[in-house]
């Protein structure tokens, strides 16, 4: 695989992630290492306790390694601070939880536009513009000032998926994203998933559900804190097709 | 991180929970329309007080028996009694600064006309009193030194005597009551003054001389006051000095000895009667200070609940790029916000509260402006001061545990 030419979005060296609980130390993670390049959907996927929720919050620049090196886009996270770390999110990041994590009461623009409310490059106009175009990707341009409360979980978690495009980011990190959501809706999400791929965004999943690994092109297998397995998909199947052979639900 | 956004997310996060942010905000509106309100009553109050004494003449003193007693403590009868025709006398002989005196003698009970009857005061008075107290007679005439000599039974008398015993169309000079059983024939009718700003019926009175009522109404020998006017506003002190002096020695009191009368200026009087106000204004205002304490706790209280409540919410916004200080910011707005809102609320209520609780006490109606400026610059205060708390609690999350909050 000639992957000198592709551009390194992510790069974890021998990272280590140790907590002290108590008098114990609790080792999350126990060196990993690993590359991701521009345009992969990388799934990670592990039991618990597997160190995957570590390995996500590492990712997600929302803590930093004990030991090794992380370097997103070509900078180095080890070393910075909370601040700096908060910034680099709202620039590089996008996340997509399990849960959604809307804020209640608000409209699907007003979420998007959370993360430029951050960003003193955008003013009011241009923030609005953004979202608005992010919720036409995922489907919702009709649904723009619908509030939370009054979607379906799929919706919901569209706005979550816009929320995250909104900024731009180097890389999507999902965690568990179709956990919630019933067969149909979630493989709803991953035609969406895959389209977003084939548009050339880097997409990281964090899963426990090996299924999942199928549709992506990249499968990384984690276990007590190392890596078991970083193997290419060959095959990757289509979230389309298998949604159209879905039985359609029946009432009993 | 643009200060204006801030705002706008605080905002929608006070709007996003009305009856919460409502809540909390009760206890500023409570305190303050209660600040606004009695600010209001106490400068009504002065200024009804400022005006009622004006209209009694500017340069009056009053004399009054028992030593002062501005502590508040009450005299025996017999200290009550010092003051004697002997004071009177000497008064009109030797007085310099002082231009007229009248001695007071006041009865309190029943005046009858025919099948009517009302309860009244009779003041007994020399003729010079009418020009003291800028009484105007309506009809008929005062009564003069030879009727003072002769105890003669003769009564002027205010409106609303006249319009309780006579009614409509009847004039009363010349006609016979009874006071007290005594028989009086009215010899004029006062003008009426009204209701005085402190609800009082001015016009409820009877004026007669005062050896009248000395001897036949009261049967007492001495006066309840002697009421004299300075020749000046200016030269009040000094007539007070003069009367003093008179007093003192006519009762034989020496050296240190405290004197066993008191005297009041005008200006005396409306600077005890303020500063009972004052004292008064600034224990009510330490009153609502601890209210306003209180509300401000409360409002710590809730943002703090409100700050646990939201950890997930607080996780989200840290995650997508909120620093510690944004946050912290953003809760301190809401506090803010939540302050000055309820405190908005109070000036409004206590404002309107004030417009119509005074006309109802009959006291001039004011806006204590300053009142209004300090009150919303405290809650300003307020907000950030107990907002601090829950703020740096909301900061010092950790994203990664609030994110997985349950």
């Amino acid at each position: 695989m000639a992957d000198d030419n592709r551009k390194v979005v992510i790069e974890l060296q021998n990272v280590k992630r140790y907590f002290q609980v108590g008098s114990e130390t609790v080792k999350a993670l126990r060196g990993v290492s690993f590359k991701i390049y521009e345009g992969e959907f990388v799934t990670i996927q592990g039991t618990s306790g597997s160190g995957k929720s570590t390995l996500l919050n590492q990712l997600g620049c929302l803590d930093t390694p004990t030991s090794g090196e992380y370097f997103l886009d070509g900078i180095s996270v080890r070393t910075m601070s909370k601040t700096q770390r908060a910034h680099l999110r709202n620039q590089k990041i996008g996340f997509v939880f399990q849960n959604y994590n809307l804020l209640a009461k608000t409209t699907a623009v007003e979420n998007v536009e959370l993360p430029l409310m951050y960003n003193s490059k955008f003013n009011a106009q241009q923030r609005r513009e953004a979202a608005v175009k992010a919720l036409q990707a995922v489907g919702l341009g009709d649904r723009l000032e619908h509030k939370s409360n009054e979607m379906s979980g799929g919706q919901m978690q569209r706005v979550a998926i816009a929320r995250a495009l909104v900024n731009n980011p180097a890389v999507l990190l999902a965690d568990e994203a179709t956990g919630n959501l019933d067969t149909r809706t979630s493989f709803e999400m991953l035609v969406l998933f895959q389209e977003l791929y084939r548009q050339g965004h880097t997409i990281i999943f964090v899963t426990h559900n090996p299924e999942i690994a199928e549709y992506a092109s990249r499968n990384i297998n984690l276990r007590d804190g190392k890596i078991r397995e970083d193997t290419i998909n060959t095959n990757i199947k289509s979230a389309a097709e298998a949604l159209a052979a879905l039985p359609i639900p029946q009432d009993d | 991180m643009n200060i204006l956004n801030l705002i706008k997310v605080s905002l929608k996060a006070v709007a996003n929970n009305k009856m919460r942010s409502f809540l909390s905000m009760l206890g500023i509106i409570i305190g303050v329309s209660g600040v606004i309100v009695m600010m209001a009553l106490g400068q009504g109050s002065k200024e009804s007080m400022r005006q009622e004494l004006s209209t009694m003449g500017t340069n009056l003193l009053t004399i009054r028996p028992g030593a002062d007693f501005r502590g508040g403590v009450r005299q025996d009868p017999s200290a009550m009694q010092t003051l004697k025709m002997a004071d009177y006398e000497r008064i009109m002989r030797e007085k310099k600064f002082v231009t007229k005196v009248s001695p007071e003698v006041t009865s309190s009970g029943q005046a009858i006309y025919g099948n009517n009857n009302t309860t009244t005061t009779i003041y007994g008075e020399s003729p010079e009193y009418i020009d003291i107290r800028l009484w105007t007679i309506e009809e008929g005439v005062c009564f003069n030194e030879e009727d003072i000599k002769k105890a003669s039974k003769k009564v002027l008398i205010g409106a609303t005597v006249v319009k309780e015993l006579f009614g409509d169309g009847v004039d009363p000079i010349g006609k016979t009551i009874r006071f007290k059983s005594i028989p009086m024939t009215v010899i004029g009718v006062l003008k009426a003054k009204g209701y005085n700003n402190w609800g009082m019926d001015q016009d409820n009175v009877m004026i007669a001389p005062y050896t009248t009522v000395m001897k036949r109404v009261a049967a007492q020998t001495w006066f309840s006051s002697i009421i004299c006017s300075a020749v000046t506003e200016e030269l009040s002190d000094a007539a007070i000095e003069e009367l003093t002096q008179i007093l003192r020695d006519n009762h034989k009191i020496k050296g240190d000895a405290i004197d066993d009368f008191n005297i009041r200026s005008q200006a005396e009087m409306m600077e005890t009667m303020t500063s009972t106000l004052d004292t008064f204004k600034t224990f009510l205002l330490f009153a609502a200070s601890i209210a306003l304490v209180v509300a401000g706790i409360g409002i710590m209280n809730i943002m703090l609940v409100s700050v646990t409540e939201r950890t997930k919410e607080i996780g989200l916004r840290m995650a997508v790029g909120a620093t510690g200080p944004v946050i912290s910011l953003q809760f301190l707005i809401e506090s803010v916000v939540i302050s000055i809102t309820g405190g908005l609320f109070g000036i409004l209520i206590g404002c309107l509260l004030s417009a119509f609780l005074l006309p109802v006490l009959g006291l001039p109606s004011s806006v204590p402006l300053d009142s209004v400026c300090i009150s919303f610059l405290i809650c300003v205060f307020i907000g950030m001061f107990f907002g601090y708390l829950p703020a740096q609690k909301a900061a010092n999350m950790d994203p990664i545990e609030a994110i997985r909050h349950e």
